[in-house]
């Protein structure tokens, strides 16, 4: 048992806009009466919603990959074994716990993997079970399945619903995740899809019936989350146009378009980037079934790491760097490059600031999450940074200096005076994400709430206030105080469980005694084994 | 009793397919095995005699073993852990953390199998794919330095060459296989193509084929002393450019031969260059049931794959330095513990006088040239057949494996948990 007296509390899903206010916790969750213990005295200091990660790369085969490719990326960076904690290395592909002793020093409570191949799941939930201190959990790719593809082509909806269902259960994933749909199919012999309308070879379907068919899915199954979409020709000049298609396509449908600002280019494929962010921010204002994560690009060396394996491809082709490319069966395929982003490169210049655009466009903040799509477009370290971008106005101007000049020149960046409040800040590292992932219990400090709970010493310099909590709380034990891990503890692991007609699974077998080589009875990931600590979300078809 | 869809995890392929029968406590028939694979299960538990736990040869209880051992451990200033490749990953999971609280160097059988391919994944990445992209998919399959009709037995006829698949209805008959090794292995009779290089000449070979992909002119005389003429050459590279998907399975006649890493580095090379027009992808052929789970649970708690070392409280990695071969034959390590592996019967010379000099555990979970002469030995159940856990495939694909039969004797897991409380009561 926990109180927290006289701080400033931030709450936005309870409309507590820093007011100073008393926190009582009982049992592990936000409790409406004071039942006594520890008392924190939070005077001076801002309380806020543990923060959610709602799309990052932590877990799972290419991540680990991307561990074994870079050991230059992780001898400069090393944790310390200590009491406590299990030593580790970092850069940008942290070891499974120093992920998550670092998201916890941050005051991040939950963090979701974002892609995820339905055949690697168990080796996902491997590492979560390694990952200490967050909750978490991961999507499940499924924007270029074989068997998904076939049953849109042939208009099988039930057969869909019930194979996507089955597939979420068999993965113990969280939700549908949807990269450059159709094209990593097709990159399977070194082709991929360029329009909403390109066919994919051999399935007789197109990026835009997967996007319908599997958004309209998620809604059909009543899955907490919304389709979760990697659009079409990320990363490559013009794309703004099939962004704006497939918000289109959309059509009223939930959809929630992720690291958006990677989608966000104007100017002709292989040329210059222009930001469009203008146009597509202004499309989604009035269109309240879309929401955004920006995948923040911030400069420094990273590794990029995609379900997009055309995408890693181009990157290779850009950057020289060592390349990997793994293809699976029936599902997905994965790019993992080396990248450095520079300030003074256009290109790289542009990235910033569209992505800095986003944030200061959207009127809603509601429905748009902080991301750098992790480690993409920057670590999840660099978080407290993108904050202090946000809320200082003076700070922001004196990095747009350091930045290529002409690039800079053609985005509205230098004339958005925009700062955000600490009240949207936790809207859009803590509220806005936990409504749009259905998390009713996370991302607010109402009653009956999980306390996941970080207190920060406030201090002029945003970047120092939220890069070291005071305190951290997670299901109520206090874990850090003043940047140092004092307990640690493992999270769960969320996950959906839809109900299918149980009729499906002859069908799927006999799809595997055909096209796989892993046998039907031995692929759906044992829930005891594999998540001895879980938490089943509920669906609301 | 009968189990079906039981993974075998004898080798890298962890056929999953298996059949397995059990009548009063014993495996007596199987489905579906290979010869390997049969024997591995056949032979479990045999001989039936041996204790759970020796020192200096006399039969212990596990209670005392664990004491024994976690002194020896204690009292090491470098012990250095080894094998991991015959067990689960719950079980390499625990002896990564024992590794970090000793301060010691660990290290996998990777480092005398693939290390070579992972140090080429390092310097240029990766193209690779998994075994049912092969099935559905590949129509030129190339194994290189590999003899999978005795090393893989089941390679061919379950994921590779004979298979029908999504694009490959007509199984064999759309498919071209190339057997590239420096002898004519008992593999090359399933091969439509033979090639043979002189011992050591394959990065040569490699590096000419990758020059005729790009287009450039090699003179026949320059091949002399690789064994390979222009002609076979020249068909391999024309056929690779008209395949459709092509695949080359890499075995440690690559690896583990004269250039080592600069071979695999090569053949990656290769492999990057063919996809400018070509889909190709490249699979490593992993020896071991669980060699490629070793490498992933290390990389996810160390980030590295092979070779780490914990004296300074966190992981550094360095192949040669910190490599079992390199730390023994230095004469560097203070005592020894070996898991699912049998280092004094593989590794060479001067390795094995170091561990001679000094004290030896063992766990396996059978008799080995290795628990013979260890200090202490323990009897362990085997994963997947006394033992739950986790396996990777070569390809990286986990699968998870099932308890058949009970067992007299501890998982590798289980021992170590209790080993681990044990060493942490002595070192606190």
């Amino acid at each position: 048992m926990i109180k927290i007296i006289n701080g400033e509390v931030y709450d936005p899903i309870n409309g507590i806009n820093g007011e100073v206010r008393d926190i009582y916790v009982k049992d592990g969750v936000i409790s409406g009466e004071d039942a006594g213990g520890r008392t924190i005295d939070a005077s001076g200091m801002v309380v806020m919603p543990g923060g959610l990660d709602m799309h990052c790369h932590i877990a799972g085969p290419k991540v680990n990959i991307a561990r074994k490719m870079r050991p230059e990326d992780h001898r400069g960076d090393v944790q310390h074994k200590t009491a406590l904690m299990r030593s580790g290395t970092a850069g940008s592909v942290p070891t499974t716990f120093t992920t998550g002793y670092r998201y916890a020093a941050m005051g991040y409570t939950t963090a979701f993997d974002a892609a995820v191949p339905p055949l690697a799941a168990r080796h996902a939930h491997e590492e979560l079970n390694d990952t200490p201190v967050v909750d978490k959990g991961f999507y499940v790719l499924m924007g270029n399945n074989e068997f998904i593809m076939q049953q849109i082509a042939a208009g099988n909806k039930e057969q869909l619903r019930d194979f996507v269902a089955w597939l979420l259960q068999a993965t113990k994933a969280y939700a549908i995740k949807i990269v450059n749909p159709g094209g990593v199919e097709m990159w399977k012999s070194l082709r991929n899809v360029h329009t909403l309308d390109d066919q994919v070879t051999g399935f007789g379907v197109t990026p835009r019936q997967i996007i319908q068919n599997l958004a309209d899915t998620a809604k059909d199954l009543g899955l907490p989350h919304r389709l979760h979409i990697h659009c079409n020709n990320l990363g490559i000049a013009g794309n703004w146009q099939t962004t704006l298609e497939t918000m289109k396509a959309l059509d009223g449908r939930n959809g929630h378009l992720t690291h958006i600002q990677f989608h966000s280019y104007g100017g002709e494929p292989g040329g210059l980037f222009q930001s469009k962010t203008a146009e597509l921010v202004d499309y989604i204002n009035n269109h309240p079934n879309l929401s955004v994560d920006v995948g923040q690009v911030m400069f420094g060396d990273t590794t990029s790491m995609t379900g997009d394996g055309p995408l890693g491809y181009l990157l290779y082709q850009a950057t020289g760097r060592k390349w990997v490319n793994v293809d699976v069966e029936n599902e997905e395929g994965c790019g993992i490059v080396p990248i450095e982003y520079k300030d003074k490169s256009y290109i790289h210049a542009t990235q910033w600031a569209i992505g800095l655009e986003w944030f200061l466009m959207m009127q809603d903040p509601w429905r748009i999450a902080l991301t750098t799509d992790h480690p993409n477009g920057a670590s999840f370290m660099s978080y407290p940074r993108i904050i202090r971008l946000l809320m200082d106005r003076e700070y922001r101007k004196e990095m747009i200096q350091k930045a290529n000049q002409k690039a800079l020149a053609k985005t509205t960046l230098p004339d958005l005076d925009r700062e955000y409040s600490l009240y949207e800040i936790a809207i859009i590292t803590r509220a806005a994400p936990a409504r749009l992932l259905g998390l009713q219990n996370k991302g607010q400090l109402g009653v009956g709430a999980d306390a996941d709970i970080t207190i920060y010493d406030k201090n002029s310099d945003w970047e120092k206030m939220f890069a070291v909590p005071r305190y951290v709380i997670k299901n109520g034990s206090v874990l850090v105080e003043d940047g140092e891990l004092r307990e640690n503890v493992f999270g769960r692991t969320f996950f959906v469980n839809p109900s299918y007609n149980p009729d499906i699974e002859t069908t799927i077998h006999e799809y595997f005694d055909k096209y796989y080589t892993v046998e039907f009875e031995n692929y759906p990931v044992q829930l005891d084994h594999y998540l001895p600590n879980h938490v089943a979300v509920d669906c609301r078809p | 009793m009968q189990y079906d869809h039981v993974v075998c995890a004898f080798c890298g392929c962890l056929c999953d397919d298996i059949g397995v029968t059990v009548e009063e406590g014993q495996i007596t028939q199987t489905k579906n095995t290979c010869v390997l694979g049969k024997a591995w299960f056949m032979e479990h538990g045999k001989p039936q005699d041996l204790p759970v736990a020796r020192i200096n040869g006399q039969p212990a209880s596990l209670e005392e073993g664990i004491n024994a051992a976690a002194e020896i451990l204690a009292d090491a200033h470098y012990p250095m852990l080894y094998g991991l490749s015959s067990t689960s990953c719950e079980a390499q999971r625990q002896v990564i953390a024992l590794a970090e609280i000793l301060g010691g160097s660990i290290d996998c059988c990777t480092s005398v199998c693939h290390g070579p391919s992972g140090m080429a994944v390092q310097g240029v990445g990766e193209p690779t794919c998994s075994l049912g992209e092969v099935k559905n998919r590949a129509d030129l399959l190339i194994y290189w330095g590999s003899n999978p009709a005795e090393s893989h037995p089941r390679h061919m006829a379950h994921y590779a060459v004979t298979q029908k698949g999504m694009f490959i209805p007509n199984g064999r008959k759309d498919r071209t296989v190339v057997m590239v090794d420096v002898r004519r292995s008992l593999s090359a009779r399933a091969a439509d193509i033979v090639i043979i290089i002189k011992p050591g000449k394959d990065y040569e070979v490699l590096w000419a084929l990758r020059a005729l992909i790009l287009g450039h002119k090699i003179e026949a005389d320059s091949l002399a002393s690789t064994g390979v003429t222009l002609e076979q050459l020249t068909d391999l590279a024309d056929r690779m450019k008209k395949c459709k998907f092509g695949v080359i399975f890499v075995g440690q006649g690559l690896t583990q031969s004269r250039g080592k890493f600069m071979n695999t580095t090569a053949a990656f090379l290769l492999v990057r260059d063919m996809n400018k027009t070509n889909k190709f992808a490249l699979i490593p052929m992993r020896g071991h049931g669980n060699v490629t789970g070793i490498d992933n649970v290390m990389a996810w708690q160390t980030g590295y794959p092979f070779g780490v070392n914990f004296s300074m409280g966190y992981p550094r990695f360095n192949p040669g330095e910190f490599t079992i071969v390199d730390v023994l034959s230095r004469g560097e390590a203070d005592a020894l513990l070996s898991v699912a592996s049998d280092p004094v019967a593989s590794l060479p010379s001067t390795a094995r006088r170091r561990i001679n000099e000094i004290p030896v555990i063992a766990i396996d979970t059978h008799e080995s040239e290795t628990t013979r002469i260890a200090k202490v030995a323990f009897t362990t159940t085997t994963a997947g057949i006394g033992a739950e856990g986790t396996a990777y495939r070569m390809d990286n694909i986990p699968l998870h494996l099932s308890k058949v039969l009970p067992s007299p004797f501890p998982s590798d897991e289980e021992l170590f948990v209790r080993l681990i409380s044990r060493v942490k009561e002595l070192t606190s």
